[in-house]
């Protein structure tokens, strides 16, 4: 099984293959992390589906996508699983979930899972002034930060959007040298401190691997 | 050819009913150095600080607004223009103290506790100035204890609390609570915002009002400060 191309999840997503008894509704930016875990696993009971992942900056689309998601789905599977924390939602996705009945991931957003939502939580005082980036999001950097907060035409804004940040950390998932120099330039591009903090899949695996 | 004439426009030649107007343009296109030079023509023209803010830069910023709100600009676009209205103001500001400007009223306002994001809270601070109130801002990642200090020594009539994340905001709750267990929450108009929040959580907090945007937050806080005077008058 491979993930299609990071630029159609995020703008468009992934439909489920129509195998498995169990439909993984995820962000298209877990698409190859869940992929990845999948095969290592043999989880072959799993299904995915991804929304498309650039709704990470309009977070009042996801919970009404993953109703619309669930009802296109739920007839076909035993079960579904959101691949979601809140994610700027509010508590609205977490509500909606309730509503419908379906199990999602805990925590504030995919860096907490991915971290590890406790350690996440114990860094969270001091890390205030951090901004973090996935193995998704440095690949995307352009597509989620730099296009969107109109940094191609004047980049002179870096320092009003990231003034008070102290330090780009990539919590990265994979052991990927060419990804973190990415990593380390778009620290660079925002004039930002780096770190790197190697997280492997976190707690998504662990979510995932509780779905008999 | 257009943008030939466009840049052999020279400010000081213009009259000031088609200066002030250029202004606006040069502000809607975030041009800074173009808007400090004609706030500076109009005072040399012996214009009042007063007059230049509000018909130079508070209209032409209300424009921008007005297509942020509609769609048409968007936040860097936003922001650019606010830079410019900025170098205006840094001309205008000492100024207006000296010359009686009228004053609306005074805010203290800060984003909460653990959120480091400033960018709303400092439009809503270049805004509300523009409009005649003393803003008092308090920065950012601000603590319940920092907020009613500042209450205590500034009496402002608002309290501004701004916040990004969802993470953050329930924590505009605490401080609002704890004015009501120190039996003061009655003495300030309570306004809070941030793209995450809503009129509903507003409410349920306990604020007395959610502001969209900047806009808003001007409009909201001379309505609820005109409210306040006419009580009082009244009591």
């Amino acid at each position: 099984m491979t993930s299609p191309d990071d630029r159609t999840l995020t703008e468009t997503g992934l439909p489920p293959r129509g195998r498995g008894r169990i439909l993984v509704i995820a962000c298209g930016a877990l698409a190859h992390e869940i992929t990845a875990l999948k095969r290592a696993n043999g989880w072959d009971h799993l299904d995915l589906a991804c929304l498309p992942a650039i709704w990470h900056n309009h977070p009042e689309r996801i919970a009404p996508g993953v109703r619309a998601a669930v009802a296109r789905h739920r007839d076909a599977y035993d079960a579904i699983f959101v691949a979601y924390a809140d994610c700027g939602t509010g508590g609205g996705l977490a509500a909606t979930c309730a509503e419908l009945g379906v199990a999602m991931i805990a925590g504030p957003h995919c860096y907490a899972f991915f971290d590890g939502l406790d350690r996440f939580t114990a860094r969270a005082d001091d890390e205030i002034a951090a901004f973090y980036l996935t193995d998704f999001l440095a690949r995307q950097f352009d597509a989620f930060v730099w296009r969107p907060l109109g940094l191609d035409r004047y980049p002179e804004l870096a320092k009003t959007y990231f003034g008070n940040y102290e330090k780009l950390v990539y919590l990265a998932q994979t052991d990927d040298p060419a990804l973190e120099a990415k990593a380390r330039d778009c620290a660079a591009r925002l004039g930002l401190d780096y770190e790197r903090r190697f997280t492997g899949y976190g707690d998504l695996e662990t979510a995932l691997a509780r779905l008999g | 050819m257009a943008d030939e004439e466009e840049d052999d426009i020279i400010l000081s030649e213009l009259p000031d009913d088609e200066l002030v107007p250029q202004m606006g343009d040069d502000l809607y296109d975030g041009l800074k150095d173009e808007v400090a030079e004609g706030v500076n023509i109009l005072l040399e023209r012996g214009w009042a600080p007063y007059r230049i803010l509000t018909e130079a830069l508070v209209s032409g910023m209300t424009v921008v607004g007005n297509d942020f709100r509609d769609g048409i600009l968007f936040v860097p676009e936003v922001l650019q223009a606010a830079n410019a209205m900025k170098a205006g103001m840094a001309i205008l500001k000492p100024l207006l103290a000296e010359t009686g400007a009228p004053k609306m009223g005074k805010m203290v306002i800060g984003t909460v506790k653990g959120d480091i994001h400033d960018i709303g809270k400092n439009l809503v601070s270049m805004m509300m100035e523009g409009a005649g109130f003393d803003v008092v801002d308090l920065g950012i990642n601000t603590d319940v204890d920092q907020y009613l200090g500042a209450l205590e020594t500034e009496q402002p009539d608002i309290l501004g609390m701004s916040a990004l994340l969802t993470t953050t905001m329930p924590y505009m709750k605490v401080v609002i609570d704890t004015m009501a267990e120190r039996g003061i929450r009655g003495d300030y108009i309570v306004l809070v915002g941030g793209a995450p929040l809503n009129e509903e959580f507003g409410r349920a907090i306990g604020a007395d009002a959610y502001c969209r945007d900047a806009a808003v937050a001007v409009e909201t806080a001379k309505a609820f400060v005109a409210r306040k005077h006419n009580q009082m008058a009244a009591g």
